[in-house]
């Protein structure tokens, strides 16, 4: 009886994000089944959910930390017209890309979240700048570079093989971009749960003067922390890339606070030292559902999408609010 | 005397200054059109809209809150406005324009207040998704265009000269709009109300230590409330400035701004953690940031490369407090134990 | 009897199913310095709480300068003239001396605007009362500890306090503050207000004191005059238990000294510090508050980089620029402040108990062996007596005495050679500060060499096999601990 309810209060926001999905689906079958619940339209919805799905995952790490990533986007951006600019020089603007040149994508990514990253965690280690002026000040940066690159248009004119190679889905069911969300969301989980990396983390979020009492590499661990989600990020713009089959440095503008509120409404604590992928990866795919799901009934506004986010998270605010008196009073 | 000299210079507020100063000779010399007429009045035309968001933000930051919900604030409650005026055709003054836009503002900003003040929730989660509803509101509810039309009102607001100056070389003028009398208006408010109000005190007294705060009998809870309420008709003024400079409205061009506000108002000395700061930081911060932003041009620097430096002024400038409060606080630390 | 300022009786109050009091009484005469004494959890602070109006008593009596109070609200309990000093002086850090003294006033008239020369004016006649010298333009952030609570005091005595309590007032202050303080105490008890002095400091209790009472578990244990009081009943009173307090004798030496400092340097907190620590030692290190034995301790653990001079480890220089050097080198820390450095609070229990050996626990260096963490944990909290049901509650749950277990024991799983200990058993209350001493001396008898830095001269003298003394930075004076007196050292410290 003890273990149920401590894995129930451990997993409190899961329950709770789950809940309003199954109400939402319930009524989503009342109204509009015949829309909804198509093949099409979940593929649809697992082909778009991971470009900032996966953004959110790493920027949830940095979170965990107490911190804040404001960067995302700028990097996104940024790694995304990099790779375009790479592409065109090396095949020219209507070439022919082998599939195995992703690799060198990937590796193009790792790079740029491996400097931007390292930068944003100097800033916060060594200088201890407030993590949301540092990754705000970087994606400003950033976002400048990507305008001075394109002169602030669209570039479409690139091997569009990646753009299909990106956008296919194996065996018809399964979508690329979802593949690879999933690989990083394990590779997350994997680090997260089961390697220290999880407790130090969390330790840290909690205190950081204790975590440098402790011995704990203070500095590694940020620089990790803020690696990966650059690294997140710069994937994130690969698949924006390919949805998009263009980039442009101001793709994706509301993704900064679209992912920051899934990562709050998965259960992160912006103040640090609490949250769990199962939260946010429920969000992700909450956010995902409702947004579909309004945009099913024609006489409704797509913009409502934009109110309703910011109703449920207002709501996931005030649920938390009520659920701790009520604990406190017992 | 000395000791008062020495208190100024270890606040952040010389030190924008003297960026400020240095960045203009730069332009100066550059161009030689930096301290021309025209020049220093399109700036300070261009600080109005910003100088008020920041004096906003100001107050939040002081009181060891935060805000991002105000542009869409500040959109909504303006793009409601001029659609209204315009729907029944009013062709009066500017004056009622912004007296609905107050009102709207206090109403937006208050559903912040009742949640940040009365149920104590984080700030800056809370204006984040009250930020999405007033967005969604615009322009889903309200399905908010753009409007190439504004009031006569409005229109004759926004293209009144309080002065005009011009370059005797080139030619050019530019015009300083009335609503910088506005943006004057809310700064000597703001100064009043910080300085000689018990309410004012009790914002940094709450940024300061809440649980004093509460302890030496301010209302909390009310103050936070009323506080935002604040937020949101200063924000509000300045959405209504902001169109009839603009003479259209467009519903989206303000959202985003709100990180470069916070960056300018940091930058200006404002604390993150709330309860320290002056007025006079908040806005040399901002305008530091505008200056940067406008003086591209002059510096011979294509309007591209715009972001980059802003992004740069940003790091370099937190980086620098950032560094500074952290050794000043460690040579504090000695200096106790001196006196001790 | 009509001659009582304050007379609380048969007071009792519950939270939930805890009797936190239990029938006290405290009865304190006008313009007497008055100790209430007890460990941590006995109610002292819950009393003071009924007393000023935060907690509703659920039973008992309290007279006031003659008056019943019934229900009182916090601003009743002020207008009667009672003042509380808390432990963090409730000040604003960010306004100024002037308007922290003034604010309250000001707030409390029901004024809409602030009137600056009227706030001059409170403030200087504030720190008139006190004779208290300071720039009223200064903010309070710059001020140091005992300047903090010198304006706690005088704007706690513009109400026309009758009565002033202070919540262990001289937990962070050097000794010739507490002097200090103690001497602004005398001049407020002159002008007829009593004061009630909240300490479990043997020493201070005897100095200031003129009747106490002390506190156990929610009950009254005793009440009287300090007179009649000694160490050996005090302690008693206070934990109900005896204690025969052992005398640590270094057995085991190691033959090499398995840390040396040679010359360490930190300009402007320490100069050309040296010694040498064998295994089996306990080494006390002693000074006022500004000594620098703070930045020594934090320079052998590489929190701060000494400017110049060597640490050697095993006869062999080591550097070390960080925390981590010094476990690599088995050099631990246990932090001055238990609360904000030593412990991660909210945290469990055991991941505090291995946060800092974690990355020993893993299987093939990478996976987190939850199995080899658990044994770790039972080990240790086995080891230490650390007095939990379940070592996966938060470390909040646990006292002050059990808080400082876990973090002897973080250390201790690190397998170190050296342990540094800044102010041990600061806040700990009697009983566990004994329990801990137990620990130390059996560690070094073990083989452990031991640091202790510490002002509590009974505890250096007690536990350590010699004591250095630092003054202004330099290392003035080493003793043998079995043929020195607290005088001496005071006078190498002073």
């Amino acid at each position: 009886m003890k273990k149920i309810s401590s894995v129930y209060s451990k997993n409190r926001e899961v329950g709770r994000l789950l809940l309003i999905i199954l109400c939402w689906l319930i009524f989503m079958s009342l109204t509009q089944a015949k829309k909804f619940y198509t093949m099409p339209n979940f593929l649809t919805m697992a082909g778009q959910f991971p470009e900032y799905g996966v953004m959110a995952l790493g920027g949830m790490l940095c979170m965990i930390t107490g911190g804040i990533d404001l960067s995302v986007v700028g990097t996104a951006n940024f790694a995304s017209i990099l790779c375009v600019l790479l592409l065109t020089r090396v095949f020219g603007v209507d070439g022919v890309m082998p599939p195995a040149f992703s690799a060198v994508l990937f590796l193009v990514v790792i790079l740029i979240g491996i400097l931007v990253g390292s930068v944003n965690a100097g800033l916060v280690s060594k200088l201890k700048v407030p993590p949301i002026l540092a990754t705000l000040g970087m994606n400003q940066f950033l976002t400048g570079l990507c305008i001075v690159m394109t002169g602030g248009a669209a570039v479409s004119d690139f091997p569009k093989q990646y753009c299909d190679l990106f956008s296919q889905a194996i065996g018809g069911v399964l979508p690329v971009r979802l593949l690879v969300f999933l690989a990083v969301a394990f590779l997350i989980w994997f680090v997260l749960e089961k390697t220290t990396y999880g407790t130090k983390l969390r330790m840290y979020g909690t205190s950081a003067r204790a975590a440098e009492f402790a011995a704990i590499d203070t500095g590694k661990l940020l620089r990790k922390t803020y690696i990966t989600s650059s690294i997140c990020a710069g994937i994130g713009g690969l698949m924006m890339m390919a949805n998009y089959s263009s980039v442009r440095a101001d793709y994706g503008s509301n993704y900064t606070m679209q992912t920051i509120l899934i990562i709050v409404l998965g259960g992160v604590s912006p103040n640090g030292g609490k949250g769990r992928l199962s939260g946010v990866v429920t969000a992700i795919v909450l956010l995902k559902l409702l947004e579909s799901g309004i945009n099913r009934f024609r006489s409704v506004s797509t913009y409502y999408v934009t109110l309703i986010w910011g109703v449920v998270l207002i709501l996931a605010l005030i649920m938390d609010y009520m659920g701790q008196r009520t604990a406190r009073d017992h | 005397m000395n000791n008062s000299v020495k208190r100024l210079f270890r606040s952040n507020e010389p030190y924008i200054f003297l960026i400020i100063v240095i960045l203009g000779i730069a332009v100066q010399i550059r161009s030689g059109q930096f301290f021309t007429a025209n020049n220093i009045v399109d700036l300070l035309s261009a600080l109005i809209v910003p100088g008020m968001f920041a004096l906003g933000e100001f107050l939040a930051l002081i009181a060891g809150g935060i805000d991002v919900s105000f542009p869409a604030l500040a959109s909504l409650s303006a793009y409601a406005v001029t659609k209204l005026l315009l729907d029944r055709e009013y062709q009066g003054n500017v004056f009622l324009a912004f007296v609905i836009a107050a009102l709207i503002g206090a109403v937006l900003g208050a559903l912040n207040g009742l949640l940040i003040g009365y149920l104590n929730l984080n700030a800056m989660i809370v204006t984040l998704g009250t930020s999405s509803i007033f967005q969604g509101i615009m322009q889903g509810t309200l399905r908010a265009n753009q409007l190439a039309a504004i009031p006569a009102g409005m229109k004759a607001f926004g293209t009144t000269a309080l002065f005009r100056g011009s370059n005797a070389e080139t030619g050019i003028s530019s015009m300083l709009p009335m609503t910088f009398l506005v943006f004057v208006a809310v700064c000597i408010v703001m100064y009043l109300l910080l300085r000689y109000t018990i309410f004012g005190r009790g914002i940094y007294a709450i940024g300061g230590n809440p649980a004093s705060a509460h302890a030496a009998g301010f209302n909390v809870r009310r103050t936070k409330f009323l506080m935002y309420i604040m937020i949101g008709i200063i924000a509000s003024l300045s959405g209504i400035c902001r169109v009839c400079m603009m003479q259209q409205m467009h519903p989206t061009n303000m959202l985003g701004m709100e990180m470069n506000i916070i960056a300018g108002v940091v930058l200006g000395g404002v604390s993150l953690i709330g309860g320290r700061g002056t007025l006079t930081g908040c806005i040399l911060g901002t305008f530091l940031i505008v200056l940067v932003e406008n003086s591209m041009i002059l510096l011979g620097i294509p309007t591209t490369w715009s972001n980059v430096f802003v992004g740069l002024v940003i790091l370099i400038g937190v980086s620098v407090s950032a560094y500074q409060t952290m050794h000043v606080r460690r040579a504090k630390s000695m200096n106790t134990k001196e006196a001790a | 009897m009509a001659n009582s300022l304050l007379k609380a009786e048969h007071i009792k109050i519950s939270f939930g199913n805890v009797h936190a009091l239990r029938d006290v009484s405290l009865e304190i005469r006008p313009g007497e310095i008055h100790c209430l004494a007890g460990e941590n959890g006995c109610g002292k602070s819950t009393i003071v709480k009924i007393i000023t109006g935060v907690y509703q008593r659920d039973g008992g009596t309290i007279e006031f300068a003659g008056k019943e109070f019934g229900k009182i609200t916090p601003i009743d309990a002020i207008n009667a003239g009672i003042q509380v000093i808390y432990q963090d002086f409730s000040l604003f850090p960010n306004l100024t001396v002037e308007e922290n003294l003034a604010l309250n006033t000001e707030v409390a008239s029901g004024k809409k605007m602030i009137h600056w020369k009227k706030v001059q004016e409170i403030a200087r006649e504030a720190i008139s009362k006190t004779n208290f010298d300071i720039d009223l333009k200064a903010k309070v952030e710059a001020l140091t500890v005992a300047q903090k609570q010198m304006v706690a005091i005088s704007r706690a005595l513009m109400y026309n306090a009758k009565l002033i309590i202070m919540d262990e007032p001289t937990t962070a202050l050097t000794k010739k503050e507490v002097k200090a303080l103690f001497d602004v105490i005398l001049q407020l008890k002159s002008q007829g207000i009593a004061i009630l002095f909240i300490s479990h400091k043997l020493d201070e209790v005897f100095e200031i004191s003129d009747r106490f009472t002390i506190f156990r578990d929610g009950k009254l244990v005793a009440t009287g005059n300090t007179k009649e009081l000694d160490d050996k009943k005090f302690t008693f009173y206070m934990t109900g238990r005896e204690f025969e307090d052992k005398k640590f004798e270094a057995v085991h030496i190691s033959e090499k000294p398995v840390l040396e400092l040679d010359g360490l340097t930190m300009e402007g907190a320490f100069q050309d510090v040296s010694f040498r620590l064998h295994g089996g030692e306990i080494l006390g290190i002693t000074g006022l508050l500004d000594s620098g034995r703070t930045e020594l301790g934090l320079a052998m653990f590489g929190m701060r980089r000494a400017t110049s001079g060597r640490i050697l480890r095993n006869g062999e220089p080591v550097v070390i620029a960080n925390p981590g050097d010094a476990i690599r080198h088995k050099i631990g820390y246990v932090p001055e402040d238990r609360l904000s450095e030593g412990l991660f609070l909210p945290r469990s229990i055991g991941d505090n108990i291995i946060i800092s050996e974690i990355d020993k626990l893993t299987r093939n260096k990478i996976i987190f062996d939850l199995k080899k963490r658990d044994a770790e944990v039972a080990k240790w909290v086995q080891e230490l007596e650390i007095k939990t049901p379940d070592p996966g509650n938060a470390s909040t749950t646990l006292s002050g005495g059990n808080q400082q277990r876990i973090v002897l024991a973080k250390w201790l799983a690190c397998d170190l050679d050296v342990l540094i200990l800044n102010g041990p058993t600061v806040g700990v209350d009697i009983g566990s500060k004994h329990d801990i001493h137990n620990i130390l001396q059996k560690l070094a008898g073990n083989g452990l060499a031991v640091i202790i830095i510490s002002d509590d001269l009974p505890e250096v003298i007690q536990n350590c096999s010699r004591v250095l003394v630092i003054r202004s930075g330099r290392i003035v004076k080493e003793f043998q601990s079995r043929d020195v007196s607290e005088q001496l050292i005071v006078d190498a410290m002073m």
